[in-house]
Parts: structure tokens; C-alpha cells; sequence
């Protein structure tokens, strides 16, 4: 079973040559700690900068230099800033390679809802749905199960949607996933992970190929 | 050349009534207009619909404004950080409409550019689409959205210069150049405010045709929300 680490280094192994990259909050932030060094590619933050770097050395953060999430960033060479509209027309016009964001609930035709529970305080979508709407390529990290033990992966959403049929493939602590239309095709399991846990843990419909190799990690 | 200067901020916010919509730039407490909103603090007007991408802190942004309950709604894509928004929310006191945040800065750039609507696929599918026009193109479906149309735009920017002309600094641009000419009156406030051709006409982010009055902001305050650094 992987932790959070662990699901953001195996989503790094997706990230190609060439990538322009928005990393989601949580787990996906991660991933690009995980990006091999001898690949080149550009993480985009929405709201405005393109060729994210690291977090500042004490004592030289920035306030007019942050990322989404609203922490002090820097930028590497080669990078843009741009106002709110260029950056949505770069996400909508799909010239973002990859989006790596978290999910609460993904439904087996590629539906995801990861912004609203009703009856507790909407904080907003921020720019989950134009994201999700537009990507052509999205990876969802998330845990296989919520706090409860219940399945995130269902035949169909339960709560409010952020976007419809849009998620290509989902990495979790149990399983590499991708979303086909005939439900969730399981194509890696995580180290120690039986089949039969991933079958469990899943309320969707899973398809089982005959040999479902071990994460390469 | 045609002037934009104004005295200071009390003349740059001549005309602000009760009840008015206003756009403010700004994501997060980065490049926010902190001058105009002290300013709309001091006037104390109220029944305000805030455009504005989140709704600031407790004590500080848009905040300011909700602490005095000079907010009737506010229209943001995250609104996550500010205890006092979650109490008014939640009493019905303070009403809310949640947007995605591309289409949120497209209903302003849509508004600056004379667009009256547009086809967006984000929301599709989900609440945000209830009761809009729903269309499909090359096979996709896409929801209408329609442009805002404020009163005030309030934005700031880094550097500006007599004629309007604007530039912004790293992230801080945002949404303030989206918001510059979306509403009938744009006020722009600057750190540093320089005499016009100081600016070179190749490096103007926002020309000043979209600024009607511009004016040298002070005591800024720039706080960090989340200062996060790593260690050497």
C-alpha cells in the first residue's frame, strides 16, 4: 500500500518530456518533487505564473509571488507570469498537458466531485471545473477509501459534480486505474495489494485483466 | 495625452453609492486594491455585490468590508479562508454565488472586451449549468455565460503612469487587468505612480484607454497568506 509520497511518485512516471503540468492542492502538489531531472517541463499555477520553482529560502519570499494555494513560490528560468484570463485560456484551449488534482468521489464513466458536501461550508470549485472541463489529459490522486473505509471509486457519484466523463486515469494507494468505458480497467496494483483488496475497496465497476502487474516504483 | 491622475483616494472614489456592484482584483491578499478598500471601509457604504475572486481574510482584504457588514453578495470561485464569511453565510445574512474561476475571469474580460456571452465547457454537467443555455459544439457540450456589469472596478498594479498605463508585478497581476474598463468607472491604484513616458509603451500590461482614474496608493501592506519556504 502506498502513501501520499508513494501515489505522488508513481504519478511523477506520467509526467512526459515536454509537459506544460497544473498540479492540484494535496497530494498532486507533491508529484513535482518526484519529476526525474533529466526531462523538461513547466508547472503552470492558474492563477497566473508559468515555470513554477521551489519555496523561497527564509527571508526571501515574496508576496506578490505565490501559487494557487496561495504560498510563497519562486520561478525558474524560462518562466511567465500572465493575468487570470490568459491563464484560463491556456487551461481551456488546451495547451496544459497534463492536470493532476485530488477527488472525493470518481464514478466509473469518468465523473468526479471534489468540491462540495452538502451541509457542511462550500469553500468553491476555485478553478477545479474549468480545469476538469477542459483537460484532456487528467490524472486523479486520491486515497482508495475515505475516512469511513467507503469506496471513492463508484459506479456513480454521490455527491455534487465538479465535471462529467472527464477523468482519464486515477492512482490511488491501492491501484493505477484507467477509466474505460466499461468502468475503472485496473492496471497496476501497489506493492503488497492483492487484487482482491483493490476488487473490495471498489464500488465501481472494476475490470480485472488476467495479469495485473505490481507497481513500478 | 489625456489625464488620469486623481488627488489621492477619497477623489478616486467620487460617485460610490449603497448598493453598488463592484470588481476588485486580487487573488488571495495578492494584488488586492487595499487602498479602495480601506477607503470603502471609512465611507461605510453598504448592500454591496463584491466581484472578486476569494473574499480576503479576517482582519484584512475584502474581510475589512465583511467584518462591517458592508457586503450583500459576494461573487468568488474560493471562499475558504474567512471565519466571518462562514458565520454570515451560513446565517443567510450574506449571499453568495459561487463561479468557476476561468469563467469568472472571462465574465469580466467579457465585459471589458463588449461581449455580452460566452460558451464555456467548465460547469457543464454540474450545478453551475442549472438554468443556463446549454450548446454543443464539434461534439462537446458548453454552458452561456453572460459578462458582469459592475459599477466600480477596483485594481491595483505595480507601477502606473498620468495617462493610466498600468504594469503589474509577478502574480499579483491576477485578475486586475481582466477587471481594467469591465466596469463603468476603473480606479486604478499604484505603488508607484511616474510621470507619463517613464514607462516604456513595450512593457504596458494595461493601456490606459481601460483606466479612468489612477492615484498613488500608500502603506502598503502586502501580507502573505501562506508564507512557505524551504531551508537552505
Amino acid at each position: 500500500m502506498l502513501d501520499k509520497n508513494g501515489i505522488a511518485k508513481r504519478i511523477a512516471r506520467e509526467v512526459r518530456d515536454g509537459y506544460y503540468v497544473n498540479l492540484g492542492i494535496g497530494i498532486p502538489t507533491l508529484v513535482a518533487n518526484f519529476v526525474r531531472d533529466d526531462i523538461q517541463v513547466e508547472f503552470q499555477s492558474e492563477n497566473g505564473v508559468l515555470g513554477m520553482g521551489p519555496f523561497p529560502f527564509e527571508g526571501e519570499e515574496d508576496a506578490d509571488i505565490i501559487n494557487a494555494g496561495k504560498q510563497t513560490i519562486t520561478t525558474l528560468p524560462g518562466a511567465s507570469f500572465f493575468d487570470s484570463a490568459l491563464s484560463f485560456a491556456m487551461i481551456r484551449g488546451q495547451h496544459v498537458d497534463l492536470t493532476i488534482l485530488g477527488a472525493m468521489e470518481v464514478a466509473d464513466n469518468g465523473d468526479i466531485a471534489n468540491w462540495k458536501i452538502p451541509g457542511k461550508m462550500v469553500k468553491g470549485m476555485g478553478g477545479a471545473m474549468d480545469l476538469v472541463a477542459s483537460a484532456d489529459n487528467i490524472i486523479v490522486a486520491m486515497m482508495h477509501t475515505n475516512k469511513a473505509g467507503k469506496s471513492k471509486l463508484l459506479k456513480s457519484c454521490t455527491l455534487p459534480l465538479t465535471g462529467v466523463q472527464c477523468v482519464r486515469k486515477i492512482v490511488t494507494n491501492l491501484a493505477v486505474m484507467e477509466v474505460t468505458k466499461d468502468g475503472f480497467l485496473l492496471l497496476e496494483r501497489a506493492p503488497g495489494v492483492s487484487v482482491d483488496q483493490i476488487r473490495e475497496a471498489t464500488e465501481g465497476r472494476l475490470v480485472i485483466p488476467d495479469e495485473v502487474p505490481e507497481m513500478p516504483i | 495625452m489625456i489625464l488620469k491622475t486623481v488627488a489621492n483616494v477619497r477623489e478616486a472614489l467620487d460617485g460610490i453609492e449603497d448598493e453598488m456592484t463592484l470588481m476588485l482584483g486580487g487573488f488571495g491578499l495578492c494584488g488586492i486594491p487595499e487602498n479602495a478598500i480601506a477607503e470603502l471601509v471609512r465611507r461605510n457604504v453598504k448592500g454591496l455585490t463584491c466581484i472578486s475572486n476569494n473574499a480576503g481574510v479576517d482582519d484584512f482584504g475584502l474581510g475589512l468590508l465583511l467584518q462591517k457588514r458592508q457586503i450583500r453578495k459576494m461573487i468568488s470561485s474560493y471562499v475558504g479562508e474567512n471565519d466571518e464569511f462562514e458565520r454570515q453565510m451560513l446565517s443567510g445574512e450574506l449571499e453568495v454565488e459561487l463561479t468557476p474561476q476561468g469563467t469568472l475571469a472571462e465574465k469580466c474580460r467579457a465585459a471589458q472586451a463588449g461581449i455580452p456571452a460566452f460558451f464555456t465547457p467548465a460547469g457543464y454537467g454540474t450545478e453551475v449549468a442549472e438554468g443556463k443555455e446549454t450548446r454543443e459544439f464539434h461534439g462537446k457540450m458548453y454552458v452561456m455565460e453572460r459578462a458582469y456589469e459592475a459599477d466600480f472596478a477596483f485594481v491595483k498594479a505595480w507601477k502606473g503612469d498620468e495617462a493610466g498605463n498600468l504594469i503589474f508585478r509577478g502574480t499579483a497581476r491576477n485578475f486586475n487587468p481582466c477587471m481594467c474598463g469591465a466596469a463603468r468607472i476603473t480606479v486604478a491604484e499604484v505603488e508607484e505612480l511616474v510621470p507619463a513616458g517613464e514607462l516604456p509603451p513595450n512593457q504596458i500590461h494595461v493601456p490606459g484607454i481601460f483606466v479612468k482614474r489612477i492615484f498613488q496608493g500608500s502603506n502598503y501592506e502586502k501580507r502573505i497568506e501562506q508564507r512557505t519556504v524551504r531551508t537552505k
